[in-house]
């Protein structure tokens, strides 16, 4: 599956969670296919979306929290898979998108291909571990989580096939702090 | 104020909001967080990096917590890219409590160098501090509440060896 399908087949699954975002093409991705402002376009700090999402969850224990990271994102931070796993939030799945390349950089080879990134996550202690390879998993593997006990960590497997032409999120770093503080109240 | 410990900080925190604490131990933070583990009304949580507590801390405060990254000043390095690429542009505000080792160049030789540039470092990035002091924190915590609730940006609150009690 490419990677722009699996966005396809997620981003209508979603509600009113909110979803944290990774930096570089998964932000792109779910910004020109769906925006809401739910939605917290992380655009720097590499790494942290995964932090970011288990603050809100930790505070906002009623709401669903959705990270929508990517293999390299979560490489630079796999120490937050350990905070995740023991703070143990249930309402907190954790969506890998693994096209084991840092795409947005020009597909340079992350480790991923050798390191399989679903069972780091469940030894660390996730409770609800799948990893879908077709298009056609993703919608069953992703409503199991929402309605099982996480913390959760879904890994997709695609393949790299950005579209260069995808504009970049339009909204001011501000405007998107202000939206999703809004959408959380 | 006339005395200042680890037990009157943190229950001074707490009366202003902050319940939501993280971040990575220092020894002279040690009776901070072990008081922190105390109480009730406040939660600790161990971050594995001092930039993953930033993350975890901007989530907290999107979710309309107060958070508090408690950290010695070996972390500012980690923490720079997230406050600059994160905090800075996005106005997520945090109280950061960071640690001083290696002042006056009298430490051990890992922190010399940081000692010597952590507040420079700060001045570069744009992100306001103040040193500490028991006469001082009223006055340094009103402060640090005006640049975090009306300029939403993040402010450094740094803790000089033999501030605290340490227990450890
Ligand atoms: C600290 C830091 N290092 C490097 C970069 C450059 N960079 C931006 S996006 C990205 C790749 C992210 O990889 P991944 O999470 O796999 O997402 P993908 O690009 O594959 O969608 C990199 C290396 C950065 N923004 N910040
Ligand atoms: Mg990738």
């Amino acid at each position: 599956m490419k990677g722009t399908e699996a966005f396809q087949e997620l981003l209508p699954l979603l509600g009113d969670e909110p979803v944290v975002h990774a930096n570089g093409f998964i932000c792109r991705e779910s910004f020109n296919l769906k925006d809401r402002p739910e939605n917290f376009y992380m655009i720097g700090s590499m790494g942290l979306a995964s932090s970011i999402g288990l603050g809100v969850a930790l505070c906002k224990p009623d709401r669903k929290v959705i990270v929508l990271d990517g293999d390299g994102n979560v490489l630079m931070a796999l120490g937050t898979l350990a905070m995740i796993a023991a703070e143990a939030p249930k309402n907190l799945v954790h969506v890998v998108i693994d096209n084991e390349v840092y795409e947005s950089t020009g597909k340079q080879r992350t480790l991923s291909n050798t390191v399989p990134l679903e069972k780091i996550a469940k030894s660390s202690g996730y409770r609800e571990v799948a990893r879908v390879d077709k298009k056609e998993d993703i919608k069953p593997a992703f409503e199991k989580m929402l309605n099982s006990q996480g913390p959760g960590f879904l890994l997709i497997k695609v393949e790299p096939c950005f579209d260069h032409k995808t504009g970049r999120v339009t909204h001011t770093p501000e405007e998107i702090t202000e939206r999703f503080m809004k959408s959380l109240h | 104020m006339s005395s200042l410990t680890s037990q009157t900080f943190v229950d001074r925190l707490i009366r202003e909001n902050f319940k939501f604490f993280t971040g990575v131990p220092c020894s002279l933070l040690s009776g901070v967080i072990s008081h922190l583990e105390e109480v009730e009304d406040a939660k600790y949580i161990p971050s594995v990096r001092e930039d993953s507590a930033v993350g975890l801390c901007a989530g907290a405060y999107l979710s309309g917590a107060l958070p508090v990254l408690l950290m010695q000043n070996s972390g500012l390095g980690y923490c720079l890219n997230a406050f600059t690429s994160l905090n800075l542009i996005y106005r997520i505000p945090v109280l950061v409590i960071m640690s001083w080792r290696g002042q006056g160049g009298k430490d051990a030789p890992e922190h010399i160098i940081m000692g010597d540039i952590s507040q420079k470092l700060l001045e570069t990035a744009g992100m306001d501090y103040s040193v500490l002091k028991p006469e001082n924190f009223d006055q340094v915590l009103a402060t640090a509440m005006q640049k975090i609730n009306e300029e939403k940006l993040p402010y450094t609150l740094i803790i000089e060896k033999g501030l605290f009690d340490e227990r450890h």
